[in-house]
């Protein structure tokens, strides 16, 4: 790495930019960190799943081992079509390629049974099922204490293959795509494309984007970049959806080239020839340009769709979902921690009222006592004042009393006297009168 | 998203190795990772632990070639801080979140035992924030801004011949939670030989005292012999300087002696090239993972453990999540159902003892009046009798005087006839 642009602009707590931008020589060296983390992910191994779902005869295991060049369907590992089934069933299959050092564990899905039946209704649920299944199980993994490395299973891409009937969809096609598009990446494609010509397939690919439109079906759309080169190829594609492909299990030679291809007594239709079929666009969007895409696609939407209506229901559970639907950036944790602060705010709140009512009732009742003691207090008092006054009255009493009785005795004392003084007197007069 | 190593996987799956028949193209697969990860921008948040002055901002200016805004530290700083700071950096094609935390304060306190927890608790709530974000029902993990520290520099003084027993207590608690990488600063401050007896000496106590700090990793072919090279080299001697200085006809960055110039990339004169090779250059990826795959996931089992979280029931079943939070929330409702009749529970019997007491002070009350109602009744009686004496008393004096004046009278009577009866003697 020699020494390049290094940039420095200042940034705000909350990520925004504020500050100059200020361009400085110098080397150092955190732009080799796009090569550590190449070099990491090589190390690590990628893995992919991939679903195909399809009537039987439309190709499916042909279109597989024509993408991947090899032979993951094989007389020993038949096709879906081959495995014919009373009901629906969702199989998967493992494989594990090398290229250019890159592991793949590449996991196909098929569906052996899907819309062979007479009566195919709710034959989607199987696939719906089996998808929900492998987000249950990434949940539960990803919720774990003690998680351990997280295989991930979940369905990444789906193939749905249209029958090349010309005329547009057919309801069973329309039903499990509007049941599934919520769910995963659907790319519809039509098979055995080399049964119609450039103009049927034009009128055809019209129709069909015309009912998705209209069945508001939402297929796997690309997503916007910046880089101009890019857009134009992405707009190219659009143009051209859905993709009419053609697969070959057989290698033919045409003008000294060999390739992949169908013979028929009037040419050759070559799987990779961009004028015959769209195989090659299928092939590089779905393999070397979006493969990365589709995977954050599928964990950044279509898991967390699952989980957080997984866990909406989960944590409203007997309370009513309607009141709550605004709090859903909450985890449940915080939903319970919540919860449990405005209890106790509520306890306390009773608590206070109960304390209030308390306080009032015991406050009524001591102001009563207080009240009745006050009011025997002034009773004794009276009653007392009362006493008093007769106590005093009496006093009087007696003591005039006692004043008279005294008075009276003294004057009664000075009569005595007087009596006493008189009859003496008298006495001697009388002795003098006699002599 | 955690990140699986499928070669661990293939080995528990039955799985079919095929041979491709030309190619298919998926080899380009890393190449769309990481054009979407460069898309969408990198995240890398260094924390710096040192003392004042050590240098830590100098070397983070001298590291990104740049100088970010930063007051000075004082001294007086009354307990340790954490100054979280982001830029966003551009270097070729890729661009880089960078927050770099500065303990302000560190080591200036008197009583520094509680130095490391202010650290600690901003690693966690780092932790805590991520995975709050995580356990959300609605949640964007995409485009998080990512703050969990991925790197800790703890920075040594250079002075002195070992650790100080602060940086011993500050790394053992953080060994942990974060990658350290012990670096020595100033090292332009020790010769070579202290330095050399520093570094072993620094070591050696590390290891004796457990210290868990980050390894450059060695299982990558590609980088495993220059990361156990520099593994020997811990911890890194460091020089920070963003001064120009010509040094022959070219201008590097340097400090200038006057017995000489000690250039930062000179690896002769310090270990900052090192430094930066490891940090940056190398392994920085590795110490995103470490953070992600090993420090927030120990973090998170215990925060769940303490909360009451387990991955099996008594029975050894393996719970999902559903069944979890459902017996999460039974619990919890049952737990707070508790508390309030505890609650109600409580004021029953606080109304029933407040009642019994009321009703003791009523009746004391009335006790005390029966007691002075009859004081009263007896002063009455007492009263009335005292009453009575009085009158009986009035009544026999009023009898004596009665029969006092009856006497005086019959007296008077009697003198006024006597004279009668003695004439009427003399007459006969």
């Amino acid at each position: 790495m020699s020494g390049g642009e290094t940039s420095v602009s200042e940034a705000d707590g909350n990520g925004g930019i504020m500050g100059q931008q200020k361009n400085l020589e110098g080397y150092v060296g955190f732009a080799n960190l796009p090569n550590q983390v190449y070099r990491k992910s090589v190390k690590r191994g990628f893995e992919f799943t991939l679903m195909v779902v399809g009537e039987s005869g439309l190709g499916k295991s042909t279109l597989i081992n024509s993408l991947f060049l090899t032979d993951l369907y094989s007389p020993e590992y038949p096709g879906p079509s081959h495995r014919i089934k009373k009901t629906v069933q969702v199989e998967q299959s493992k494989v594990l390629v090398k290229e250019g050092g890159v592991h793949l564990l590449l996991t196909i899905v098929d569906t052996p049974g899907f819309g062979d039946a007479v009566d195919n209704s709710n034959c989607w649920q199987p696939v719906i099922d089996y998808i929900d299944s492998k987000f249950e199980d990434y949940l539960n993994a990803e919720s774990r204490v003690n998680r351990r490395q997280m295989p991930d299973s979940r369905v990444q891409c789906c193939l749905y293959f249209i029958a090349p009937s010309g005329h547009g969809l057919k309801p069973l096609d329309i039903e499990f795509m509007k049941r599934l598009h919520e769910k995963v990446n659907i790319i519809p494609l039509i098979a055995k494309a080399d049964t119609m010509t450039p103009e049927e397939c034009q009128q055809f690919k019209k129709q069909i984007m015309k009912e998705i439109q209209e069945h508001k079906i939402k297929i796997y759309e690309f997503p916007e970049t910046e880089d101009e080169e890019e857009m134009k190829m992405v707009r190219k594609i659009k143009d051209r959806l859905p993709l009419a492909v053609v697969g070959s299990n057989t290698i033919i030679e045409v003008n000294g080239k060999r390739v992949r291809g169908r013979q028929y007594p009037w040419g050759v239709a070559e799987v990779e020839n961009g004028e015959h079929c769209d195989f090659t666009i299928l092939r590089n969007m779905l393999i070397r340009t979006h493969m990365q895409d589709l995977k954050d696609v599928t964990n950044n939407v279509h898991y967390e769709n699952y989980r957080s209506r997984k866990l909406a229901a989960v944590t409203y559970n007997g309370v009513d979902n309607n009141k709550n639907k605004g709090q859903l950036t909450k985890s449940p944790l915080a939903q319970m921690e919540e919860e449990r602060r405005d209890h106790v705010a509520k306890m306390k709140k009773m608590e206070q009222e109960m304390e209030q009512v308390f306080e009032m009732k015991v406050k009524e009742k001591l102001q009563k006592l207080r009240d009745s003691e006050v009011e025997l207090q002034r009773r004794h008092e009276q009653m007392k004042k009362n006493l008093e006054a007769q106590h005093k009255e009496l006093e009087e009493k007696r003591r005039q009393h006692e004043e008279e009785k005294a008075s009276w005795e003294a004057q009664q004392r000075i009569l005595e006297q007087q009596k006493l003084d008189a009859s003496r007197t008298l006495e001697k007069n009388k002795k003098k009168k006699i002599f | 998203h955690e990140k699986v190593d499928i070669n661990q996987l293939i080995n528990n799956e039955e799985k079919r190795n095929l041979e491709l028949g030309g190619h298919v193209g998926f080899d380009s697969l890393p190449d769309q990772l990481v054009s979407k990860s460069v898309a969408q921008g990198f995240c890398f948040n260094i924390l710096c632990v040192g003392e004042t002055g050590i240098g830590k901002s100098t070397l983070m200016n001298t590291l990104f070639n740049t100088t970010f805004e930063n007051e000075e530290a004082s001294h007086y700083e009354h307990e340790v801080q954490l100054r979280p700071q982001t830029y966003d950096l551009q270097e070729s094609n890729v661009n880089l979140k960078l927050t770099i935390v500065h303990t302000v304060g560190f080591g200036d306190q008197i009583n520094k035992e509680e130095s490391y927890k202010p650290i600690l608790e901003y690693i966690d709530a780092q932790f805590e924030n991520y995975l709050e974000e995580e356990l959300k029902i609605k949640r964007s993990l995409f485009n998080y801004h990512d703050t969990r520290i991925h790197i800790c520099l703890y920075f040594i003084a250079p002075t002195g011949h070992s650790l100080k027993s602060i940086d011993l207590v500050t790394m053992k608690k953080l060994d942990s939670k974060v990658n350290i990488i012990p670096v020595i600063a100033k090292a332009d401050t020790v010769s070579r030989s202290e330095l050399d007896k520093l570094k072993i000496k620094v070591m050696s106590e590390l290891v004796s005292n457990g210290v868990q700090i980050y390894q450059f990793p060695t299982e990558d072919e590609a980088v495993a012999e220059i990361n156990s090279s520099m593994n020997t080299h811990l911890p890194f001697a460091v020089v920070g300087s963003i001064e120009d200085v010509k040094v022959g006809n070219k201008m590097v960055k340097a400090r200038l002696y006057p017995w000489g110039s000690v250039q930062v990339e000179n690896e002769n004169h310090c270990d900052f090239v090192k430094l930066r090779e490891m940090l940056l250059r190398v392994n920085m990826e590795d110490l995103r993972e470490q953070t992600h795959a090993r420090h927030y996931e120990l973090y998170r089992r215990c925060k769940l453990e303490e909360m009451g979280f387990k991955d099996t029931g008594p029975d050894s079943q393996s719970f999902s999540l559903q069944e979890t939070y459902e017996a999460k929330r039974k619990e919890f409702l049952v737990e707070l159902q508790r508390k309030e009749e505890e609650m109600r529970q409580m004021f029953v019997n606080k109304v029933k003892e407040t009642e019994a007491e009321l009703k003791e002070k009523e009746k004391e009350l009335h006790e005390r009046f029966e007691q002075l109602k009859r004081m009263h009744q007896e002063e009455k009686k007492n009263l009335e009798e005292k009453r009575r004496e009085l009158e009986e008393e009035m009544n026999a004096f009023n009898r004596r005087k009665v029969a006092a004046e009856t006497l005086m009278g019959q007296a008077l009577q009697g003198c006024s006839q006597q004279p009668f009866k003695k004439d009427k003697d003399k007459k006969k």
